[in-house]
């Protein structure tokens, strides 16, 4: 019977073979022979240029701790806004132009959650002495980060021209926006997902002159709006002034506005962009002046219930939030095309399609991202709750001032209120 | 009120003095626990970014996401690996007319693959480096249709070496890790097989299979 095809099969066998051979061949690389040279070429070697040496980032280190007490003296004890401008300055160049805003203060926050709360992570030395060191001076000598150091403060200080007041009212609501900003990028970054710091950094672009399109619109804009309102990143959005501010409240030594004994004259009133003079009660009425001993147990139990409202909210948003993460969002769009039949043609998902992870795998670990994002996101909450509670605590229940002091939380020990001050130090 | 003032007044200032001691030493101590607690999880400098060509996909992720514009990734030809073809599918667009060096039959955007003749019938491609915006149109196709020579690095004098990589944050294959800065780039071995899809192997573990 097989005689009839005797003459075919040898050449079926062979076929067969091409095509297994071809086969196997298509999955190694080199599908293509090395070519023998007749003539004298030899393959070129790549010359690469060394990195940078390791040596710059200490140099940014002993930058970063000479600059911060440099500006504190100037604050604390040379009372010199000139000075300050200055180091502004070199900062802006060194800190921004130089080393193109990386490594930088505001950014560590993420690196510093991501360690800590994941295992596998190492952060960079560098990063961590750059999230420390600020702060530690904050606690002794108040925000001189903000006021020289930092290169995203720098270059909003050296262009805020003109100074227009903002409502007090909108001031504190805009001023609440970095709580969140700060509580969001902890966040995303203790559960792995996302550095959204560095990644809406709106000057960044204009140090390194270049980013996405749609960043330097951002960062030329807000820009331009501190040349009037100044400093808007810092007020408004900065997620480290957050950590800065709190550290600043409790600081052992502050900038003062006068050098010796307030005169309560009220020149310096106008004199800070960001209203962050506290405004001596010595001529107002009474009525302006609450004492806390009404609500002293009231007012607790209302931030309690606050926070506790707050966490609640952000222990069912989180699913919403873990959005940002890759791994949930390739799942959605898996799932989106195993359930209703739209293909996934994101570059995640064709990439997930070459790997050998399973769609089970995927799918248990979005179960995991969330799961991370419920443990997470309540303490958020509690955080963004009780810096409001106690925002309005302190707002209702103000204790009496005889001197005009500046707010330790907002002010940014810029210096500008220095020469408004008619009295001479004794 | 001035009377009242007068009398609280001390009372309010060692009040005021007592809250910013105690918040002084309430958040001295995550100063130092900080610290105390990430201390086995730092590492001093010496390290750099870099890809894995045997785990990138070529996804094109890496020329968007970069911090830098354009991308501190380029795309290198490890020669040893190159065919050196007069038809390189890295080099020609999928579909042109002509098989030449016109710039409408180039596969790369930016036109920074160069084309240079060696003997025949064999061409050297060199990548500008200057010109390459990290695309991996080009690493995409020789993967898929050459020797796969053509393979994405970070270019370690161009990357600021960020706190933590925007690419390989968004990376779908997890191609982007830390490796030591005394051998910055990994280049790909031409007597390593690669096997796509499910069997891929991780690069570490690759099996060896020698080449004649």
């Amino acid at each position: 019977m097989f005689k009839k095809y005797n003459r075919i099969i040898p050449y079926l066998l062979t076929g067969l073979m091409f095509i297994w051979h071809s086969v196997l061949y298509a999955q190694q690389q080199m599908r293509y022979p090395r070519p023998e040279f007749e003539t004298d070429y030899t393959y070129p070697t790549y010359q690469y240029i060394s990195q940078r040496s390791p040596v710059w980032e200490y140099i940014d280190v002993a930058v970063l701790i000479a600059a911060l007490s440099l500006t504190s003296w100037l604050v604390l004890k040379k009372r010199s806004r000139q000075g300050i401008v200055w180091v502004s300055l070199f900062s802006l160049a060194y800190f921004g132009f130089f080393r193109q805003g990386c490594i930088c203060a505001v950014g560590s926050v993420q690196n510093v959650s991501l360690a800590l709360f994941n295992s596998d992570y190492s952060m960079p030395l560098t990063a961590l002495l750059f999230f420390l060191i600020p702060l530690g001076f904050a606690l002794f000598s108040g925000r001189v980060f903000c006021a020289g150091v930092c290169p995203l403060g720098a270059i909003q200080e050296l262009t805020g021209f003109r100074q227009v007041k903002v409502n007090p009212k909108i001031e504190a609501v805009l001023g609440s926006v970095p709580f969140v900003y700060l509580g969001l990028a902890v966040l995303f970054s203790a559960t792995g997902s996302q550095f959204i710091i560095c990644r809406y950094d709106p000057f960044v672009g204009i140090f390194r002159l270049g980013a996405p399109y749609i960043m330097v619109i951002f960062g030329v804009l807000l820009l331009v709006t501190g040349i009037f309102v100044n400093r808007p990143y810092c007020r408004y959005l900065c997620p480290y002034g957050v950590l800065q501010n709190i550290f600043s409240r409790f600081s052992y030594r502050h900038l003062s506005i006068t050098p010796a004994e307030c005169i309560n004259c009220r020149r310096c009133e106008p004199s800070c962009p960001y209203g962050a003079i506290n405004v001596s009660d010595k001529d107002a009425v009474d009525e302006a002046v609450v004492k806390p001993s009404a609500g002293r147990f009231l007012y607790p139990a209302i931030i309690a219930v606050i926070a506790a409202s707050f966490a609640l909210i952000a222990y069912n948003a989180a699913p919403l939030l873990a959005g940002v993460n890759k791994d949930v969002m390739l799942a959605k769009e898996i799932r989106l095309e195993k359930e209703k039949g739209i293909k996934a043609v994101s570059e995640a998902a064709v990439a997930f399609r070459e790997s050998s992870t399973s769609e089970e795998e995927l799918f248990a670990e979005e179960i995991n991202v969330i799961k991370r994002f419920r443990a997470g996101a309540p303490w958020v909450g509690i955080f963004l709750g009780l810096s409001l509670g106690l925002g309005f605590y302190r707002r209702m229940t103000r204790l009496p001032r005889t001197e005009y002091e500046p707010d330790r939380g907002r002010c940014v020990s810029c210096g500008k209120c220095f020469r408004y001050c008619p009295v001479k130090p004794n | 009120m001035k009377s009242r003032m007068e009398k609280d007044g001390n009372n309010i200032k060692s009040r005021r003095e007592f809250v910013r001691k105690a918040g002084r030493i309430a958040l001295a101590v995550p100063l130092i626990t900080v610290p105390a607690i990430l201390s086995r999880k730092t590492h001093a400098t010496g390290f750099v970014w870099q890809i894995d060509p045997y785990k990138c996909t070529s996804c094109g992720l890496c020329k968007t996401s970069c911090v830098l514009t354009p991308s501190a990734v380029k795309c290198t030809n490890e020669y040893e690996m190159c065919g050196y073809c007069d038809f390189c599918p890295g080099f020609l667009r999928q579909g042109a007319r002509v098989y030449d060096t016109g710039a409408e039959n180039q596969l790369c955007p930016v036109g920074a693959i160069k084309r240079n003749f060696v003997e025949e019938p064999y061409f050297e491609y060199v990548i500008d480096e200057d010109l390459c915006d990290g695309c991996s149109k080009c690493v995409q196709a020789c993967e898929d249709f050459g020797n796969g020579s053509l393979h994405l690095q970070i270019m370690q004098h161009l990357c600021v070496n960020c706190n933590q990589c925007r690419i390989a944050r968004v990376c779908p294959s997890n191609a982007i890790s830390r490796i030591s800065e005394n051998e910055p780039y990994l280049s790909k071995d031409r007597n390593k097989k690669i096997l796509r899809g499910k069997n891929r192997q991780d690069s570490a573990g690759g099996e060896m299979k020698t080449n004649h």
